[in-house]
């Protein structure tokens, strides 16, 4: 952010790049496959989906708020791809847009609730939580929906150059989308502002409601964009895709330091986070530890995480 | 009765000469406390005896919170001692500190507010029969010791629908309900109005009749005069003296910055230009009551009045923060159409709020961002900001105002008031305002700083500015404006000039007609 930072700070305000970089040397150290182009492509894979939903709601919870209904929105923004294109047969394109369209505009709806309709965020997007999901089943009948064209199935399993695969590649995409967004529009910077201060920003003459509009949207548009990737990379329109992942896409953006109360945050860190559950999930998987004692060291992670991230900002 | 005190507070100190042997209530010997980069507070001395008031002086960042921290447990010292009777005590905790007496008011209260005021004074140790809450004892427990102190507050009465003189009060009631034998009271009249002050320490004078050490920190010196009998003062964590509350107020300003401050408001008064801002009347059902007036280029415009006159909802109505019944705002010449803070920002209007925490900075961000609020708009094109000249007006923004930040990419938090405040004021020169709504310009801030906000002051009147000031601070209403309005129950009761103004002129229109805009 800054122009002229030490390196000294760099260090101390890269905390989970540090837990990333630990993470990975003790995984090298543990299993012999995990430093191996091939696993680490596949992690960024698997992550791919989820840090993309993470990036959308850092705009969200940079500006303060929170977004709960992003996996139901994925599964919501699938399956209108899904049935645009295997029931309408609809033109690929024309699909694409309408269930991208889909996200956003299930984002724009949340936003709406929270400034016209004064809800607080956590219980709009609860709501959409549950309408989303409730839509991408009425929509389906209930079942996955199947077959996706081909030139989507190939996002899901592609790779560029022969060896980046496609997934990992639209996920970096989005990733400097959301840098460029924060760092350098007029709506990233007011997100920063009315997470940091909101009377104040109003105050200051900022459209504080126009702007949470935008969040929310661009929130949903990422949910969007997320469900026609998982839809490829499961090559079928599942209205149950995406059944929890908010969950995922918070941790990551608190690992990745940002504060629940808004104004601080960014999209490295987020996609970070992303990466040290990827890690984790990954190596846990190397080690054959049971799935149910990942749910578990997963969790502690979590909490190790944020708790030390709180303590180095004490202590500044 | 302000010379009654006097005497007193002479004869206490010839008193305490002769006691050595007695232990006073507390002592705090040699106290230091280093923060990485600074020694907060350095080889400290402070006692306190039974039934006196100390104040403690000081500029922002002298070392005052931090002294009186280590007494409510939050810091400990690391060199020094602090002693209770004479025995050395080590107040590790917040709780520690309760169990020895000793309770500390905040200026941010820690009042839940959904809970009534019996609730809240007993926060955490209601008294119970069998495991549940007493509700009769606790409402008549807290009753008397509202009593006590003769407040009239209903026990029942949520905390949310008491106004901030009473909320104190009731943090008074309840250090009273902890035994408290050492009350720590943190500018507790930074948001009183006269009256109400008055109140305060009257309950203040009872408590030093109970013998209740009272630990007082103002930035205002005519109250150390009325309240206190020592004051101890502090400049940049070391003890620069003790000396009796009767000391010259000059005297006392030069302790505290280290040089004399010959002129505390030193208005020069421009040439006043076109009318920039003209108001007619405004209504605002309940609130505010047909207010017309004007303010010029080149003028400081002063509302005086006591708190609740409505003079903080006119400034937000004026600048579109909170709503209006009707009434009409201009701003050179042009009728504004909406009633909105941003349609406010592009007439010129820059509104900088009594409450800078809440209102006025985004705390988390840094001086650059913050100076940047209002005016991003001016460096975006297409929806991106061009940073580098947002940067650039920010750093020369700095230096104009001379704001003492280690960069510009600090966060703001971690600066003064005084110079956060700058911040604010830097923020609408930014947007280009002309009119300049200043609501309480120097609330908690010391008083070097106060003076370099009101030369900031004479500069932008200067260049054409007129401001509209809100204060509570009496001194400063009179000696910064030129024209002062005074408003009681939500209209203009009267209009002085600087030169008919006085602090009994302006009380009288302040009580005006008070009492009957209560119902």
């Amino acid at each position: 952010m800054a122009e002229r930072i030490k390196p000294r700070e760099i260090l101390s305000r890269s905390g989970p790049l540090w837990g990333l970089i630990i993470l990975c040397v003790v995984m090298t150290i543990l299993s012999p496959y995990f430093l191996t182009f091939n696993n680490l492509f596949n992690v960024g894979t698997q992550i791919a989906v989820i840090a993309i939903l993470a990036l959308g709601q850092t705009f969200v919870i940079v500006s303060g708020g929170i977004d709960l209904s992003v996996g139901s929105v994925l599964g919501l923004a699938g399956i209108v791809f899904g049935w645009a294109s295997v029931v309408a047969n609809l033109p690929l394109l024309v699909a694409l847009a309408l269930g991208i369209g889909a996200g956003a505009l299930a984002g724009l709806t949340n936003g709406l609730l929270i400034t016209l309709g004064n809800l607080p965020p956590f219980i709009a997007t609860l709501a959409m939580l549950s309408a989303a999901r409730g839509l991408a089943l009425v929509i389906s009948g209930g079942v996955p929906l199947n077959p996706i064209p081909g030139a989507i199935l190939s996002l899901g399993s592609g790779d560029l150059f022969g060896f980046v695969p496609l997934p990992v590649v639209l996920m970096l995409f989005m990733w400097a989308l959301t840098i460029g967004i924060l760092r350098s529009t007029y709506a990233g910077r007011c997100m920063y502002a009315i997470g940091g201060n909101e009377e104040a920003s109003r105050l200051s003459g900022i459209n504080v409601s126009r702007q949470k509009l935008i969040v929310y949207t661009l929130s949903g548009l990422f949910a969007g964009i997320a469900g026609i990737l998982l839809t490829a990379r499961l090559a079928s329109a599942d209205p149950q895709a995406g059944f929890t992942y908010e969950l995922d896409a918070i941790a990551s953006v608190v690992i990745g330091g940002a504060s629940l109360s808004g104004g601080v945050g960014n999209a490295s860190g987020t996609l970070i986070g992303a990466l040290i559950l990827g890690v984790l999930r990954n190596g846990l998987n190397l080690l054959n530890v049971s799935a149910f004692w990942q749910q578990v060291i997963i969790g502690a992670v979590i909490a190790l995480a944020v708790m030390t991230d709180t303590l180095r900002r004490k202590k500044r | 009765m302000g010379c009654g005190k006097l005497e007193i507070a002479g004869g206490g100190i010839a008193r305490w000469g002769r006691n050595e042997v007695v232990s006073p209530l507390l002592e705090m010997r040699g106290i230091t406390k280093r923060f990485p980069g600074v020694t907060a507070l350095d080889g400290v001395d402070f006692e306190l005896e039974k039934g006196e008031v100390h104040v403690i002086l000081g500029e922002n960042g002298a070392g005052k919170s931090t002294l009186i921290k280590m007494l409510s447990g939050a810091y400990h010292p690391d060199e020094g001692e602090i002693l209770l009777d004479g025995q050395r005590v080590d107040i590790s905790s917040a709780a520690v500190a309760q169990s020895k007496g000793i309770s500390t008011i905040y200026q941010e209260f820690n009042l839940v507010p959904q809970l009534t005021v019996a609730e809240n004074i007993f926060l955490g140790r209601q008294p119970r029969r069998f495991g549940i809450v007493d509700r009769r004892k606790m409402r008549d427990e807290a009753h008397e010791l509202l009593e006590r102190i003769k407040v009239r507050v209903d026990p029942d009465a949520p905390v949310s629908t008491l106004g901030v003189a009473q909320r104190q009060m009731v943090e008074i009631a309840k250090a009273l309900s902890l035994d408290a034998r050492i009350l720590i009271m943190d500018e507790p009249t930074a948001s009183l109005s006269g009256q109400e002050v008055d109140r305060l320490f009257e309950i203040v004078r009872g408590l030093k009749e109970e013998e209740v050490g009272v630990i007082f920190i103002s930035h205002h010196l005519e109250e150390v005069t009325e309240i206190g009998d020592r004051v101890t003062v502090l400049r940049d964590g070391k003890m620069v003296g003790q000396v009796p509350a009767t000391t010259d107020h000059q005297e006392l300003v030069r302790m505290m910055v280290g040089r004399s401050i010959e002129d505390q408001f030193p208005r020069r008064r421009p040439e006043v230009g076109e009318v920039l801002l003209e108001v007619t009347e405004l209504l605002r059902e309940g609130v505010l009551e047909d207010i017309s007036f004007q303010v010029r280029a080149g003028e400081v415009v002063g509302i005086a009045g006591i708190v609740g006159a409505g003079r903080t909802e006119l400034a937000r109505a004026i600048f579109g923060a909170d709503p209006l019944d009707s009434g009409e705002v201009w701003v050179e010449g042009r009728r504004m159409e909406r009633f909105d803070p941003r349609e406010a920002k592009h007439r010129g209007i820059g509104f900088i709020t009594e409450d800078r925490q809440g209102q006025g900075i985004v705390p988390p961000l840094s001086v650059a961002e913050n100076l940047a609020l209002a005016s991003l708009g001016r460096y975006t094109s297409a929806g991106f900001v061009n940073r580098k000249e947002q940067r650039s007006r920010a750093q020369k923004m700095i230096e104009e105002l001379q704001i003492r930040t280690p960069s510009p990419e600090q966060e703001i938090r971690y600066l003064s008031g005084g110079n956060q405040q700058k911040v604010v004021i830097g923020k609408w020169l930014l947007a280009d305002s002309k009119v300049l709504i200043m609501d309480e310009p120097t609330r908690g801030i010391d008083v070097g700083a106060k003076v370099e906000i009101y030369e900031l002051m004479n500069e932008l009147t200067e260049e054409g500015a007129g401001i509209l000031m809100i204060s509570s601070d009496l001194p400063e209403v009179l000696g910064m404006s030129d024209r002062i309005l005074v408003m009681a129950g939500g209209r203009i009761t009267g209009e002085l000039s600087r030169e008919e103004a006085s602090q009994e002129k302006v009380m009288t229109l302040a009580t005006q007609g008070s009492e009957a805009a209560v119902g």
